[in-house]
């Protein structure tokens, strides 16, 4: 693996987390950074979820996409990744990308040129997107770091995973404040979901059951400016 | 009052048949003149809307002309086709429907009559429904959803074709909300199947009876007007106001101090209906009566979040007589007729001069006898409106509010139902909809975006057209595309948009709800409030005091609370904005002090002291006092225009403060004042005209920086997810939907983030921010008062906080502090963290 020593500070508004020993940035926007790897990770996409309703009858207003690859485009503009790994579920559906509308493709690729591209499959989009570039592939090690759509029932240290959309919510005088955040325990990760209309599940539900280390475990909650740092002590269900 | 002469002309017109005339004259009655004039115009073919108070008998009139056409009517052979609804009846409420079945049942098999009279609502089974598609009965009871969704259907023309009659009830209540936009779409729908269509209005006093005439008829012509009677009088109701023994409260709700005095009065009479205006003072009301209930009384409690089971028990005691006192909330407002009422007792300032006279109605439901009320302020300013409430009473006074133009989401749900019915032409489509009132002054291209809309979605970017829902034809004609889309149709059906709310579910204490899950169901609260608690805090709701033990996917559990006291207060804030009409009512009588001798000595004292220490507002003035507090500076206005226009005005003046450089902190808004506190010095700015008085107020605030504030408000998102759903957008939750869970559900906020950044022109968003600034901004109200209040500015600059403002400063602490400022509690949050872990 080559070991790219670029910019190590985290920009205004990143914390900067270890993850079983690598040194990692949780951007505000929802994504995480490898300084040391030059590797981006963005999870849950969800690219023409719009599109997906839509064939349904709901005819929810088809900028998703468009929206959604512009703040990933920020995204690596700031950091210029030579690695990008998308968690999987990056499609809402299996024929998402052929759906596309052209002007998004060439934004995508636009993206993805210059730069190592994985597309990690998830269960919504569990084949390669059709007539893109970029590798699909079921999981990735990279390191120290196993890269997943889902987490594994079993703890596994420095497992980074999407898939479940965590959000967290706290009450400070007597207002609820809830947000999409990171979830972690020192030892794994699971990722926010980055697509313009996914929502979230609080970390607290059961769907998260056994994941984490309950002593450990800290929301790194999005906010406008910066990333909140709460400890599960602080945080509520629903 | 009716004239004599004309009645006595048209008497001499008018049909009343035999059974009917016998059936009069052996109950000992006469028909009433306002019953017989009805009788005459609708004999005559016109329609009519009927004004007239409780207890006139109303439903009679309303249905007298059916009745005498369906008693002249030949029987029907057997072998002759069946024939289909002769009379549609629409209510507001389902109870409403199932009461008139009972109350018109009787009349009719007392005069022998061969009709049929059913109910349908969202509570008739399938089979009976789909019975009466195929038997329809003579006389049908039915809501403004049923309506819609009878419309919809594909053979909806043939099923209305026998109809003579569309009798509405209430309909003051249904055409001020979108319910009646749907509802006038409806009927313009009902007049293209039967051309000669007679409507009958029934309503309580308004103040613009001709806006509900035009309302009645097709407005092609333009400025049709059905038929107008109006029965006035009644016994004039005797209203006093509680001089109460005790001191009365500077601020709050809770009228606590009077509970001692309204028992009295309860035990004084036979049975007594209390009004409050929101769920949280029934609830502390009820508590506080049964603390003081030494005779245990049977007193109930009824409102619209508790068990529909619960709340039906309370109904059939009421009928019967067995309850000695109810704690309401507006869920009893409408006409529906309760037992022996003989005192209405109202807690809280009524808000508004016609509410005040509906429900004080409920007593005595006879014209002729008084109806006997009290009001109850709950604090001193309350006090001043409910003196003005009652002299607007006495004079008559109305202040419904005025009629608005139809909502476009409204529209968009109607357009879709008629192709789910049959395919339609544009031109003939746009035609019909502007004979309805509410959308004569549509324009063709907001017509043509709405079908647009409906079809693809109407966005700029055109990507769905493969995914279209409904279709224009070569034949010019627009059809659905697929039957899965009328499905969809009828399950969203409808303007009522239900809060997320949570059944809450008694438990075991500290079983977190996870082993036992066979408690009683106590009823629903909203979601939004839930999520404030945690796990041992206390409240009060079906009143109870509960401690709140978790939630469990869409139940909250609770237990009961070992004490009686709660401690988590539900704040409802007043539901209905202080009116325009009672707002004026309370400045001119703040402006003459004659007029103070009315007032409980307390209170007038009260002014007196305020005219001492600062200034006592003119009628037509803006006072404004500033002062400093702690290490503090307020600023508190006084414009009497109602909690929303209020928070409008807090929200604006603060953003152009901040600019100013005084460093504003925090708002809070009351139906009467505004108090804004600051850093700097905002008396002595002002004073230096750094910004002057003027140019803080000036109109000017309702352009940019209302529509900067509004593009990222939680107010417009709020209602942009009505929007979302009324037009069909997307679609309701329905229940056992809930446990999907929110990954799978696009919120609507994120819609709304995204549609705004792309196509902020998009017809919704457009529907969207008229529906605000009528509704949650009050931005018209907020204009008039801002160009009233010009070079009318009275600055008081004081040493210390002035008796007028202790209400409004009392209430800092107790109300939500509104502001978008989340990320600010996060912070804090995050701050206790590094804080407790030591890494700061």
């Amino acid at each position: 693996m080559t070991r790219v020593l670029a910019t190590t500070l985290p920009l205004a508004g990143a914390d900067s987390i270890g993850i079983a020993g690598e040194r990692a940035i949780c951007d505000r926007r929802g994504v995480l950074y490898f300084p040391e790897l030059r590797l981006l990770t963005v999870s849950d996409l969800h690219l023409e979820k719009g599109s997906s309703l839509a064939r349904r009858g709901t005819l929810i207003p088809p900028y998703d996409t468009g929206a959604t690859l512009l703040r990933l485009q920020a995204v690596i503009a700031d950091y210029q990744p030579a690695i990008v790994i998308s968690l999987g579920d990056s499609f809402h559906d299996g024929g998402g990308a052929a759906r596309m509308h052209s002007s998004f493709r060439e934004r995508l690729e636009g993206l993805m040129a210059g730069r190592d591209w994985f597309w990690v499959a998830g269960n919504h989009d569990p084949d390669a997107p059709a007539d893109l570039p970029g590798e699909t592939v079921r999981e990735l090690a990279i390191g120290a770091l196993v890269f997943r759509h889902e987490p594994s029932a079993v703890r596994v240290e420095g497992e980074i995973s999407g898939h479940l959309h965590p959000c967290a919510r706290i009450v400070q005088q007597g207002r609820s404040v809830r947000r999409r955040c990171f979830a972690g325990d020192g030892g794994r990760m699971i990722m926010p979901a980055f697509g313009a209309y996914t929502g979230s599940l609080n970390v607290l539900d059961r769907a998260y059951a056994g994941l984490f280390r309950r002593e450990t475990l800290m929301a790194y909650m999005l906010g406008a400016e910066r990333i909140f740092a709460i400890s599960r002590s602080m945080l509520r269900p629903g | 009052m009716t004239e004599q002469p004309r009645l006595a002309e048209q008497n001499a017109a008018v049909h009343l048949p035999e059974p009917f005339l016998k059936w009069f004259a052996e109950k000992g009655w006469s028909p009433r003149a306002h019953q017989i004039e009805l009788l005459a115009i609708a004999q005559a073919g016109q329609s009519v809307l009927l004004i007239a108070p409780t207890g006139a008998g109303k439903t009679l009139a309303g249905f007298l002309p059916s009745l005498t056409e369906l008693a002249g009517r030949p029987r029907r052979r057997p072998g002759q086709a069946r024939r289909g609804i002769h009379t549609l009846y629409i209510s507001p409420l389902k109870a409403l429907a199932v009461d008139i079945e009972r109350n018109l049942g009787k009349p009719v098999e007392e005069i022998g009559l061969p009709v049929t009279i059913e109910t349908r609502t969202g509570d008739t089974p399938a089979h009976k429904r789909q019975r009466q598609k195929l038997t329809p009965p003579d006389i049908l009871l039915t809501t403004p959803e049923q309506l819609a969704l009878l419309i919809a259907a594909p053979d909806a023309g043939r099923f209305f074709e026998d109809l003579h009659y569309v009798v509405l009830d209430e309909l003051h209540s249904l055409v001020t909300s979108k319910r009646g936009h749907l509802l006038s779409l409806g009927l313009a729908r009902l007049r293209s199947f039967v051309p000669g269509l007679q409507t009958i209005g029934l309503s309580a006093t308004v103040a613009e009876p001709d806006e509900l005439r035009r309302w009645l008829v097709s407005q092609n012509p333009p400025g049709g007007m059905a038929e107008l009677i109006v029965v006035t009088g009644g016994a004039k109701p005797e209203i006093s106001i509680l001089d109460s023994e005790e001191r009365v409260p500077w601020a709050g709700h809770s009228a606590r101090y009077a509970t001692p005095e309204i028992y009295g009065e309860i035990k004084r009479h036979k049975t007594t209906l209390l009004f409050v205006n929101t769920r949280s003072q029934a609830e502390l009301l009820f508590q506080e009566l049964w603390r003081v209930n030494e005779d245990t009384l049977p007193i109930a409690l009824h409102h619209g979040s508790l068990d529909v089971a619960q709340r039906r028990r309370v109904e059939k005691a009421m009928g019967e007589n067995t309850l000695r006192a109810i704690v309401a909330t507006s869920t009893l407002d409408l006409g529906i007729d309760w037992g022996d009422v003989d005192l209405v007792v109202h807690v809280g300032a009524p808000k508004g001069a016609s509410r005040l006279a509906q429900r004080i109605g409920r007593a005595n439901h006879r014209m002729d006898e008084p109806s006997k009320a009290i009001l109850i302020p709950a604090n001193r300013f309350e006090v001043l409106e409910c003196r003005a409430a009652l002299d607007a009473n006495y004079l008559g006074a109305q202040d419904t509010p005025p009629l608005v133009n139809g909502g476009l989401d409204v529209l968009a749900q109607h357009v879709l139902g008629c192709a789910c019915g049959a395919p339609f032409l544009a031109d003939t489509l746009f035609e019909e909809v502007r004979t309805a009132a509410p959308y004569t002054s549509l324009d063709r291209p907001t017509f043509d975006r709405v079908i647009d809309f409906v079809a693809t979605g109407g966005y700029a970017l055109k990507n769905y057209e493969r995914y279209a829902r409904i279709r224009l034809n070569k034949d010019g004609l627009w059809r659905v595309s697929n039957p899965r889309i009328a499905q969809q149709y009828r399950l969203n059906v409808g303007t009522i948009i239900e809060v997320p709310a949570l059944n809450v579910r008694y438990v075991q204490a500290g079983s977190k709800g996870s082993a036992s899950r066979g408690g009683r169901v106590l009823g629903k609260i909203e979601e939004a409030f839930l999520e404030t608690l945690t796990h041992g805090d206390t409240f009060m709701f079906a009143g109870k005091v509960l401690r709140f033990e978790g939630i469990r996917e869409n139940e909250c559990f609770v237990s009961n609370a070992p004490g009686s006291d709660a401690k988590v207060p539900y704040y409802g804030g007043g539901k209905f904005p202080l009116s325009t009409y009672l707002a004026e009512q309370v400045r001119i009588m703040l402006d003459d002090p004659q007029r103070w001798k009315k007032l409980p000595e307390q209170v007038a004292d009260w002014l007196r002291f305020q005219a001492d220490k600062s200034v006592l507002p003119k009628r037509d003035d803006l006072l404004i006092e500033t002062f400093p507090r702690g290490n503090r500076h307020y600023l508190v206005a006084y414009p009497f225009e109602g909690r929303l226009a209020h928070q409008t005005l807090g929200m604006l003046l603060t953003r152009r403060l901040d600019r100013a450089g005084a460093r504003p902190l925090g708002f809070v808004a009351t139906d009467y004042a505004l108090a804004i506190w600051s850093l700097a010095d905002m008396g002595r700015m002002f004073r230096a005209k750094k910004p002057s008085l003027a140019a803080l107020f000036d109109q000017d605030m309702l352009g940019d920086d209302l529509e900067a504030w509004l593009a990222g408000s939680w107010l417009l998102k709020r209602t942009f997810r009505n929007c979302a759903l009324i037009s069909g957008l997307i679609e309701k939750r329905h229940p056992g939907q809930e446990k999907s869970g929110r990954q799978v559900i696009v919120s609507t906020d994120l819609i709304y983030d995204v549609l705004r950044s792309h196509e902020p022109d998009h017809i919704l968003l457009q529907a969207t921010r008229a529906d605000a600034a009528t509704g949650l901004l009050d931005v018209s109200r907020l204009a008039e008062m801002l160009s009233r209040i010009q070079g009318r500015i009275v600055h008081k600059h004081l040493e210390q906080i002035s008796p007028l403002a202790v209400p409004i400063m009392l209430e800092i602490g107790k109300m939500p502090v509104h502001g978008e400022a989340d990320d600010t509690l996060l912070m804090d949050a995050a701050t206790l963290v590094e804080e407790a872990m030591g890494t700061q």
